[in-house]
């Protein structure tokens, strides 16, 4: 199989190419159902080469089994070439992306109908599927930078779907513009890491530089991180992204690309583990993140922009566990996430669906009589995110905080209160949405319609709810805490080798830390049920300042947004006029000026030519005797 | 009985010289005796052949020199290396497209098609004599050979008197720079002694020259003969009105032969016959191509005529070629030979279009008749817009390689002011050629009416030639390496 990798990436690029192509002929749903083939087989394929690579250990210790596609670039010291490395950590990627994206692209054909542009949507989101891939698969900085660009770019043009609204456009252009700021990180951390190390293939690097160049460079990968990952001081794109329609938000804003950076820092475990520092930061930033985040969740009334926030504060954790050095529980957290949050997005949609577009959660309730399959399957994923036993959440999160519990009790102490936030603010969430009265069938305040029959969803879109519920549920079996020899943990430990750093803790405080996880768990779901049961709108438990986001983008605008506005004008309307055009039109015109006078020299006689030569003459001989002397 | 002592001669190196002079003459005598008129088609195909033979054994020549290394022939008068070889193959080429682009406008204009040839192939060898001549006196031939044939040339077109006085005007003055080359020759002679180029190095190495007073004068009417043929400001006043007033074809061939032969001959006279005079001709050579370079590139901007814009555009890439010359290295030379053979093709073919559109007679090249062009007949607007895109310099053409390299070699000669006066005087004409691309390319008023060129078109030999010149221009552009290495290579292979 090992040949075919390529495939998993061809698919789904094969089917975004060929509904461009056909963009003409293809209409709904016909391009829904190609590209959802595409990514289809690429989930076969992955499949297929996950299994070849469990059956041989032919790829050295870290069961690494790199393509050569072609070589790309080969200049002076620098060798990039298209390789694509396949090893248990980029294989679990693309098994989840891959999956994920499957069940997501067969949503769409339900969630997209009637759109203008069904086609296009499909076209972006084979494309995005297939950037996500070569990120996940290059097997060097410069490959994975390709499917970070290629991703970047989709997210783009998927957050603004629906350019026609000014809101969305914007969006669209905040998330690119963040994403290319973090960009600036990611180039400088190749160019500190080819300087040093004369390499950016990934199984070649040795992190042999000087602590403070180690730290520079974790620090830039974390800058680039927290861009695509939405952490603190990039986070604030995300929420705006939610402008993208649902599937979407599920596909690209919850469950694959805004991993892409807790992926990048595992993928660079090496020069991460090396910088005790760099660490710490990380640490830092993953815990403020998840904080921050998770203040911000509990007073959101839009049930996507809720949903967002949550999965910033998720992140915030996964980059919390690269902290505390165990990657594994990062993957954990990211494999189980993908799986709930999506689940949670793809039910938000069908709410979403059934209300007409309707996103205010005051303006929901009761629904679990009209939307039985979303609201059964809503709520595994509710039960799963905040971390019940026995869903998956409870065993992902539980290992992050054991981990950060080995780092720090003051860092566990932080996660386990964020981890109170989450269990209230979901389940806030979950009753504003299903239970209570049903507040969308009288006409809102504001004047919005009344539904007076909202429907579940087509077959297209219960299932792949079915399906991640059922995942939601049963995810924990990927890594159970006292079965060694089986699940991520043995699979995953060989890439990391030395950089991993596991927990080795008594059975008792195991208990006694998973004891505490489930406890907050069901404190946070009854203090929301105390606060929330019947009630709509609490205005003093929703501050303004938390409802704006800390006030976040305020600030950047004060500090970035204005002066930059301000430089702008100023070159716009002084030094573009005045300098830039004056230099240029006093160009023209000294051109043009010298032109009419020396034209007058071409007057068409022979005499005044043959004077020209002459007295061209005269000029050299008498220089020459000028010389001579 | 005195014998006469003859020279040997290496009839194999001279075989590009004698293909086109002979075969010129052939067509002449075989004109002259056939009872009806010699068939265009058949004189044109004839032409081809011998542009072919020429640039064969031009190549052969090439490759020669190559193996053995340079040397002399016929008494040390005529060069056999590397360089005359590389001129010999550009001097080929642009009788061949020269040819291919005058077919069919001397069937539209009923002009006398053996006689065209005949002299376009008299003139072509003689450039390549300039280009081979290792003695003044031969090199003088050269030039008259070259210059000769290209003032009758200039009044072919007996029916339009804007012809005549172009001729008239060239003739004259060229017979006066000619006087003047003369004078430079025979000064030079009485200060070393010799008119053969290495016997005046080895003078001047040894530092006979008693004379320098003479010897400086003979140098600075050389140069102005020189300046004169290549059209350098300020001895350029004749070239505006000669190329609107010649028939176009002609135009676009005087335009590449002469250049070719004047630059070839002056690079070889001040590069291997005088480079110890370099002190006192680096100054002038500096001077004129600052003057040319600014002086081609403004007065190219007013033109409302595009055969006078154009010869304003030789101008300025005469300044370009004469930087080569100041760098006076052998990237400098190198550079030439490629700017020279590129120039050739870019400035032939992008006549070649001015002819199709220059109306039924010849007589209006107004810039106003392109208007629209690229919209009613994209193949050609487009090559046009190509051609003058590559004379401007734009990077993936020709244009840009000639010019990058001959700015490399002054630069790295270290005359850098040179460089930057050679760059802003590019950018200034690029104003000019992107002027005349957008008037191709507009939209508004193209004309229903008819402006007399839609015939003329459909001219098959003639759109061949744009299009090979076309495709020459963009691959030489992107795949430079072979070219310029085929330059350095011959410069390696320059008689000493």
């Amino acid at each position: 199989m090992n040949h075919l990798i390529f495939l998993i990436i061809a698919f789904p690029l094969l089917g975004g190419v060929s509904l461009i192509a056909m963009s003409r002929r293809v209409r709904e749903p016909l391009a829904g159902w190609v590209a959802t083939a595409a990514v289809g087989l690429s989930f076969l394929t992955t499949l297929g080469v996950f299994i070849t690579l469990l059956g041989s250990h032919s790829g050295g210790p870290s069961h690494a089994v790199t393509q050569h596609l072609f070589d790309w670039i080969n200049v002076g010291a620098l060798h990039a070439n298209m390789d694509l490395t396949v090893d248990p950590l980029s294989i679990t990627m693309c098994l989840f992306v891959t999956g994920i994206s499957t069940l997501i692209h067969l949503y769409s054909i339900g969630y997209m109908h009637g759109e203008k542009d069904f086609t296009k949507f499909f076209i972006y989101l084979n494309l995005f599927v297939a950037s996500m891939l070569i990120l996940v698969l290059g097997g060097n900085m410069l490959l994975t930078f390709t499917g970070w660009e290629g991703v970047g770019v989709c997210s783009y043009w998927l957050v603004s779907y629906y350019f026609q609204k000014d809101s969305a456009a914007s969006a669209g252009k905040k998330a690119f513009i963040y994403n290319r700021v973090a960009d600036v990180g990611f180039l400088l951390a190749m160019f500190v890491i080819f300087f040093n190390e004369h390499t950016l293939t990934y199984s070649k690097m040795t992190a042999h530089m000087s602590s403070l160049t180690l730290t520079m460079a974790v620090l830039a990968l974390l800058f680039a991180a927290a861009g695509k990952s939405a952490q603190i001081p990039l986070f604030n794109w995300l929420p705006d992204a939610m402008e993208g329609p649902t599937p979407v938000s599920a596909l690209i804003h919850a469950a694959t690309m805004v991993t892409a950076g807790v992926y990048l820092l595992c993928r660079m475990h090496v020069v991460v583990s090396a910088s005790p520092t760099g660490q710490w930061v990380i640490c830092g930033i993953g815990l403020a993140t998840a904080f921050v985040a998770a203040t911000i969740a509990t007073s959101q009334s839009d049930i996507k922009k809720g949903l967002a926030f949550s999965t910033v504060s998720q992140i915030g954790y996964m980059v919390l566990a690269v902290g505390t050095g165990d990657y594994v529980a990062a993957m954990f957290l990211m494999v189980a996430h993908a799986f709930f949050k999506a689940l949670l997005f793809l039910g938000s949609g069908s709410v979403i669906h059934a209300l007409d577009g309707e996103q205010e959660m005051g303006r929901m309730g009761g629904l679990r009589k009209y939307l039985p399959w979303t609201y059964g399957t809503f709520l595994f994923g509710w039960l799963a995110i905040i971390g019940v036993p026995p869903f998956a959440g409870f065993w992902a999160k539980g290992s992050v905080l054991d981990a950060v519990f080995g780092k720090s009790p003051w860092l566990w102490a932080g996660g386990l209160f964020t981890a109170l936030l989450t269990a209230y603010y979901m389940s806030r969430l979950f009753y504003l949405t299903f239970t209570g009265s049903a507040r969308f069938t009288e006409q809102g305040p504001n004047g919005e319609a009344a539904v007076a029959h909202p429907h579940e969803s087509p077959w297209t879109m219960r299932l792949p709810l079915v399906i991640l519920a059922f995942c939601s549920i049963f995810g924990g079996l990927l890594n159970l805490p006292w079965v060694h020899g089986f699940g991520l943990e043995a699979f995953l430990s060989p890439v990391f080798g030395s950089s991993l750093v596991v927990p080795a803790d008594s059975m008792t405080k195991q208990f006694l830390l998973a004891g505490a996880d489930a406890l907050v768990a069901v404190l946070g779901l009854t203090i929301a049920w105390v606060l929330w049961r019947g009630r709509s709108e609490r205005p003093e438990l929703t501050p303004a300042f938390l409802a704006k986001v800390w006030y976040w983008d305020n600030f950047y605008d004060t500090i970035i947004g204005r002066p930059a506005t301000a430089l702008a004008n100023f070159t716009a309307e002084v030094v573009d006029p005045l300098v830039l055009d004056g230099a240029v039109d006093g160009t023209a015109a000294a051109v043009g000026g010298l032109a009419t006078r020396l034209r007058k020299v071409h007057n068409g006689q022979i005499r005044s030519y043959g004077v020209g030569i002459i007295f061209g003459l005269l000029v050299i001989l008498v220089s020459f005797l000028v010389v001579v002397g | 009985m005195n014998h006469l002592a003859l020279p040997t001669v290496s009839y194999a190196a001279l075989a590009p010289i004698l293909f086109l002079l002979l075969g010129g003459v052939a067509l002449m005598v075989l004109s002259a005796l056939s009872r009806r008129p010699l068939a265009a088609g058949t004189v044109t195909g004839y032409s081809v052949l011998i542009g072919f033979g020429a640039l064969i054994s031009a190549l052969a020549e090439y490759g020669h020199v190559n193996g053995a290394g340079p040397s002399s022939t016929v008494a040390s008068a005529i060069a056999v290396d590397g360089f005359s070889a590389a001129i010999a193959v550009t001097v080929s080429v642009v009788v061949i497209l020269a040819s291919l682009l005058s077919h069919g406008y001397l069937r539209r204009m009923q002009i006398d098609a053996p006689a065209y040839h005949v002299l376009a192939l008299t003139s072509a060898s003689g450039a390549i004599i300039m280009a081979a001549a290792n003695d003044l006196v031969v090199l003088f031939l050269g030039l008259e050979i070259l210059s000769i044939a290209l003032y009758v040339l200039a009044a072919l077109n007996r029916r339009s008197a804007k012809s005549e006085e172009a001729a008239l005007k060239y003739f004259i003055l060229g017979g006066f720079s000619s006087a003047i080359f003369l004078f430079g020759i025979a000064f030079t002679y009485g200060a070393t002694g010799s008119t053969n180029l290495q016997v005046i190095t080895r003078t001047l190495g040894e530092g006979v020259a008693a004379k320098p007073g003479l010897l400086l004068a003979g140098l600075g009417l050389l140069l102005v003969g020189f300046f004169f043929k290549v059209a350098a400001v300020p001895f350029h006043l004749w070239t505006p009105d000669v190329y609107e007033g010649a028939p176009t074809p002609v135009t676009g061939f005087m335009a590449a032969a002469a250049k070719v032969g004047g630059f070839a001959a002056l690079l070889r006279v001040l590069l291997t016959a005088m480079p110890q005079l370099s002190t006192n001709w680096t100054p002038v050579v500096y001077s004129v191509a600052v003057a040319t370079l600014i002086g081609g590139a403004v007065l190219m901007v007013v033109q409302r005529d595009a055969k006078r814009m154009l010869a304003y555009s030789s101008i300025n890439h005469a300044g370009f070629l004469l930087v080569g010359i100041v760098a006076a290295t052998s990237a400098g030379i190198s550079a030439d030979l490629f700017y020279l053979f590129t120039y050739s093709v870019t400035a032939l073919a992008t006549f070649g279009i001015v002819t199709m559109l220059a109306g039924p007679r010849d007589d209006d090249a107004g810039i106003d008749r392109l208007s629209g062009l690229a919209r009613r007949h994209p193949a050609i607007g487009a090559a046009m817009a190509i051609l003058l895109l590559a004379q401007a310099g734009v990077p993936f053409t020709t244009g840009f390689i000639a010019k990058f390299s001959v700015i490399e070699a002054v630069v790295g000669h270290g005359s850098i002011p040179l460089a930057i006066i050679a760059m802003a005087s590019a950018a200034v004409a690029v104003f000019a050629y992107l002027r005349l691309v957008a008037t191709l390319y507009r939209t508004e008023d193209i004309a229903t009416v008819d402006l007399g060129y839609d015939d003329s078109l459909t001219d098959g030999p003639a759109a061949f030639a744009i299009g090979l010149s076309v495709v020459v221009t963009i691959f030489f552009g992107i795949f430079p390496a072979a070219l310029l290495d085929f330059g350095r290579t011959a410069v390696a292979h320059l008689l000493p």
